[in-house]
């Protein structure tokens, strides 16, 4: 289990930093989507491996923490998943606007040959 | 308080004078005389508290605001002696300078810009001599550079103007930098940055293995500000600026901050060979460079200028002798100084005022045509030159006397020089004075006449001022001079006499040496020399400090371009690569990657898990190689890991995270395929028919390299953390007890987003909704490319019978018919689930984010099935207001906390007993969570439809297509 979700993070890591640095805008924004996973799972793993042990304090009465998953890296990551949505639109909409202003979808506005 | 008011008084009247009319002059003459006056008076109030003990100490006026206390930084404000006499001279010429330029400046000239910078001057002026504090005191030094920066490039339209005042700001500004390290270096001798602990802890500072750095950084930063040897370069081009300007600035204040300083770290600083030579000589070379130079001036100014650098070079060798007795007669000369100075400027400004020019070999005889100002001016360049029964003459044979003192018998060169350097000055007073006799010059660009009463009343003052303290020094400026002197040196003060008359002795044969010699040395300059006819300084025209600093600053900018050449790209992929190299480097060389590593064997296999994650590695690692040439398979392919991961938190307990991941995915999804119709078409280079260049081979493999050592490094350190037990005792087990209890939900983690941390939650709604809009307005300006724009291939196919449909006939007889059925159906539905989700989200997975994703799905649905035309036509949707809604919601909630005394956001849970459905439990975390669906919901509808309406615009634009409607609020 521990070694699964380790490698996962892992692949997914590495293509999204070879995206990054790829020299195509789509390229770098799917890089920033693989990246965003990995870095999310990677802050959500903080509270550990707890299977069937949702955070959800029903019972009432004395609650032993022990018997519940970390909830703290949790709301972390919720907040972190829809921050990522926003900041993904935001590099879109920067995206297809340099798309037309500069007539490439080229990261810095130019080819590189030209 | 009275020093509060002191120094906020120019400031706001600075304020104000900015923003009154171009053409009052007469108002703002009167609010920065006015404001000037008051503060001379204040100051002249706080007197008797200043110079309260009879005996030894004075009395030290304080007003101190804490700013962080816990580091020793506070707003202090303090005045003693030295720092009423600086106060007194600055608000006092101050006053007179505002009076006499109402009269100089042209009417062409823009008056508010002038008196708003001269009142922010006075103001960081008195700020230094104010401060109590020695980090306050350089903020203060540098406002003043800045300042003087604005008034010496007033006449920003000249080059010279503009020249000078750069020059000035750049050598002030670069010693006030020194000076700023040189203060911290003192401040961490001493152990705090409060002047009243720093005066008294002069023997730690001398002693300290620091002392000598801490010197040389604080003398540049006196040096260059007050003009001394070699910096002294800068402050005959800072007579660019308008006369009352020179007259202020290099008499009474910017040049005269550089010997403050050295005056108030006296105490501190002062008494080793180290301060004597390095002060001492700086003093002693501008003195006499200063001097001589003077003579060959040809511009009346540039006489002043030099002859300024030449005093102050006297008072800072007097600063450096060091005895108690020349700091004395520093301070006495700097008053004396100022005095005859200032009214020099304006006797020269008056000249110029009068007859165009400044050139002395053009002028002649003025005296027939300006008595009063001749004799005014006269008067003051006697003083100047040291002439008997004038200020001048005193502060001088007291620097003769010290000059003879720190020689003694053996060593005469100081007084030598001292001679000479009186030879000198009564030199360039003979040749400024030489101006008012002879015959009238007939080529003057003007001609003159005496200028308006009061233009002559700031000198006329002045002038008295300098014959009173002649004659009568005793009764005049004796008791101010020694507050001063007590408050600098304490139990140190010496026993000295004001009198005109000490009877016959060395200083006064030097003297008369010197009024003698000078007057010689002019008649043999004029007859002998030719000095009219000279057109550069002998002996001393190699060193020309200008040309120097000039070369500096083009090598200083060549270096630079040449390093950001070698250094900086703008290029993005360099840049990504630095950081990404940087962040795998710098934690390997932190941590030992070696011992981190440790393999347990326990821990449950899953082969169901293992299973998801091959897909999703798969899916991962065919984005990666997709994303070039296809993006719609990327961006599935991207899809899917999200799906994965997704997944992945249901499976791990997380339940609302895996909510959240499902809607935000499918959102994502939607807003890039909208996104994917304005790029470019990309070809493979099998279809072009072109191979990669071993080059890009090269850089593909590197890439490569980093990215799977990146990916490699992540595992491990995931490894490594996940092997090890989580620490005990964290802050999650207070949130996990008091979830219900106090927060009144047994969801923790949507407890945790809208009760705990709900400054948090705020904040980043806030975001959602500043990107929202930041996205709305960027694509109102949004151009496409040219290709982009026409209807894409796919929809025009003549084939298909879906391409002559509108999206509206597509689904209402179209292809669309059966989805648009079960779509439409399922918007209730949907809506239902979204307000399901809301309403428990407190106790069971769901909450505002999740809900207001889902409805926003909802609605985007039918967005994609109906288009854009028929949901505007059917829906009234209005994603602003539902931002503004929702943070008005979440403030408000945060303000009613408020408004029952408790800090903002706090949560209150009411118990309300409704008579069908019992005892409801109601916290005001419920309308924050409101607030939240709200944003979520308007700024995600808001960016999605935005980005759809670029499709109906575009369409509209180069082909008036009379199948496609046009509807849409982009309708500009």
């Amino acid at each position: 289990m521990e070694a699964v979700i380790a490698i996962a993070i892992g692949i997914m890591f590495g293509a999204g930093v070879w995206l990054i640095l790829r020299p195509r805008t789509f390229q770098v924004i799917t890089g920033l989507l693989l990246i965003s996973y990995a870095v999310n799972l990677f802050i959500f793993i903080m509270g550990r491996i707890s299977i069937n042990q949702a955070p959800l304090t029903l019972g009432g009465g004395e609650i032993d923490p022990a018997l519940y998953a970390d909830p703290l890296p949790q709301a972390l990551v919720l907040t972190a998943i829809v921050i990522g949505f926003a900041t993904t639109a935001l590099y879109l909409v920067v995206m297809i606007g340099a798309r037309g202003l500069t007539g490439t979808d080229h990261v810095d506005g130019k080819e590189m040959d030209k | 308080m009275l020093l509060l008011l002191l120094i906020l008084m120019p400031v706001l009247g600075s304020i104000v004078a900015a923003l009154m009319p171009a053409n009052a002059r007469n108002r703002e003459a009167w609010l920065a005389g006015g404001i000037a006056f008051t503060g001379l008076l204040i100051t002249a109030y706080l007197y008797p508290q200043i110079s309260l003990g009879d005996l030894g100490e004075g009395g030290i006026v304080r007003y101190q605001l804490d700013w962080m206390p816990q580091y020793g930084l506070n707003f202090v404000l303090r005045m003693d002696g030295l720092a009423w006499l600086f106060s007194m001279l600055i608000l006092g010429i101050g006053v007179l300078v505002v009076i006499y330029a109402r009269y100089y400046m042209s009417p062409n000239d823009p008056v508010p810009r002038f008196f708003s910078f001269l009142l922010a001057f006075m103001a960081s002026m008195l700020g230094v001599v104010l401060s109590g504090n020695l980090i306050q005191l350089v903020v203060f030094w540098e406002l003043t550079s800045l300042t003087s920066f604005l008034l010496i490039g007033y006449w920003h339209h000249r080059a010279d103007a503009r020249r000078g005042a750069r020059m000035a700001f750049t050598v002030t500004a670069t010693g006030g930098l020194c000076l700023l390290v040189g203060v911290l270096m003192l401040g961490h001798i001493v152990g705090s940055y409060s002047l009243d602990v720093v005066l008294v802890s002069g023997d730690i500072i001398r002693a300290h293995p620091w002392y000598l750095p801490t010197l040389v950084l604080v003398a540049l930063g006196a040096l260059t500000k007050s003009a001394q040897f070699p910096f002294h370069f800068w402050l005959p081009h800072a007579m660019a600026a308008p006369t009352p300007v020179s007259a202020f600035l290099h008499s009474a204040t910017m040049v005269k901050a550089g010997i403050f300083l050295l005056m108030r770290l006296w105490p501190s600083l002062s008494g080793t060979p180290e301060w004597t030579w390095i002060i001492g000589g700086a003093g002693l070379c501008t003195l006499l460079i200063g001097a001589f130079t003077a003579i060959f001036q040809h511009d009346l100014k540039g006489l002043l200028a030099y002859s300024t650098i030449s005093h102050l070079g006297l008072i800072t060798l007097l600063l450096g002798i060091g005895t108690p007795l020349a700091m004395v007669a520093a301070i006495f000369h700097t008053l004396n100084h100022a005095t005859f100075k200032a009214s020099l400027f304006m006797s020269a400004g008056i000249i110029d005022h009068e007859s165009g020019t400044r050139d002395m070999r053009k002028l002649r005889g003025l005296y027939k045509v300006l008595p009063y100002t001749a004799t005014l001016a006269i008067v003051a360049s006697a003083a100047m030159a040291g002439v008997p029964l004038l200020n001048g003459f005193l502060s001088k044979e007291m620097f003769f006397a010290e000059a003879l003192a720190v020689g003694s018998a053996r060593n005469w060169s100081m007084s030598a020089a001292a001679v000479l350097m009186g030879i000198f000055s009564v030199a360039y007073s003979l040749r400024f004075i030489y101006v008012f006799f002879g015959p009238l010059a007939t080529d003057l660009p003007k001609q003159p006449h005496e200028p308006p009463r009061w233009m002559r009343f700031p000198v006329e003052l002045l002038v008295l001022g300098c014959l009173v303290v002649g004659v009568i020094p005793g009764l005049s400026v004796g008791p101010f001079l020694n507050t001063a002197v007590t408050s600098v040196l304490g139990e140190q003060t010496p026993y000295y006499s004001l009198a005109v008359w000490h009877g016959f002795n060395l200083p006064l044969l030097m003297s008369a040496m010197a009024l003698v010699g000078g007057v010689l040395f002019y008649i043999w300059l004029r007859t002998r020399y030719g000095l009219i006819q000279s057109s550069r300084v002998p002996f001393l025209h190699h060193f020309n400090g200008k040309q120097a600093y000039e070369s500096t600053m083009l090598r200083i900018s060549s270096i630079a371009a040449v390093l950001e050449k070698l250094l900086s790209t703008r290029r993005i992929q360099p840049q990504l690569l630095l950081m990404i190299v940087l962040l795998l480097v710098v934690p390997l060389l932190i941590v030992r990657p070696v011992s981190l590593l440790t393999f347990s064997s326990g821990g449950e296999f899953s082969p169901l898990f293992a299973g998801l994650w091959a897909i999703g590695a798969i899916c991962a690692l065919a984005a990666a190689w997709q994303a070039k040439y296809h993006r719609l398979a990327a961006l599935s392919l991207v899809g899917g890991v999200g799906i994965v991961v997704s997944i992945t938190f249901l499976w791990l307990s997380a339940p609302d995270l895996a909510l959240t991941q499902l809607m935000v995915e499918t959102v994502t999804t939607v807003l890039i395929l909208l996104g994917l119709r304005w790029l470019p078409a990309r070809k493979t280079p099998k279809e072009l028919n072109i191979r990669a260049t071993r080059l890009s081979w090269l850089r593909r493999s590197r890439d490569m390299v980093v990215a799977i050592i990146a990916g490699l490094c992540m595992t491990i350190v995931s490894y490594a953390v996940l092997v090890r037990s989580a620490p005990m005792g964290g802050i999650s087990e207070f949130f996990m007890a008091r979830a219900l209890t106090e927060g009144g939900g047994s969801n923790v983690v949507n407890v945790l987003l809208v009760d705990f941390r709900n400054f948090d939650t705020l904040g980043e709604v806030a975001v959602l909704a500043i990107v929202a809009l930041t996205v709305y307005a960027l694509l109102r300006r949004f151009r496409p490319a040219p290709e982009s724009v026409p209807i894409p291939a796919q929809q025009t196919n003549s084939v298909d019978p879906a391409a002559g449909q509108t999206p509206t006939q597509q689904v209402e007889r179209g292809y669309l018919m059966v989805p648009s059925v079960y779509l439409r159906l399922l918007l209730p539905i949907m809506v239902v689930i979204a307000a399901y989700f809301f309403i428990r989200g407190h106790n069971l997975p769901g909450g505002g984010f999740v809900a207001g994703l889902t409805f926003a799905v909802a609605i985007i649905v039918q967005y994609m099935l109906a288009g854009t035309s028929w949901v505007e036509s059917h829906l009234r949707l209005q994603p602003h207001r539902w931002i503004a809604f929702g943070i008005i919601t979440a403030c408000a909630t945060g303000l009613g906390a408020w408004w029952f005394g408790h800090p903002f956001l706090t949560t209150h849970t009411a118990h309300i007993t409704l008579p069908v459905l019992g005892e409801i439990h109601l916290p005001s975390a419920f309308i924050f969570d409101l607030g939240v669906f709200g944003v979520v919901v308007g700024s995600t509808i808001l960016i999605l439809v935005a980005l759809a309406h670029q499709s109906v615009r575009s369409h509209r634009l180069p082909i008036s297509n009379a199948t496609i409607p046009t509807v849409g609020k982009e309708a500009n």
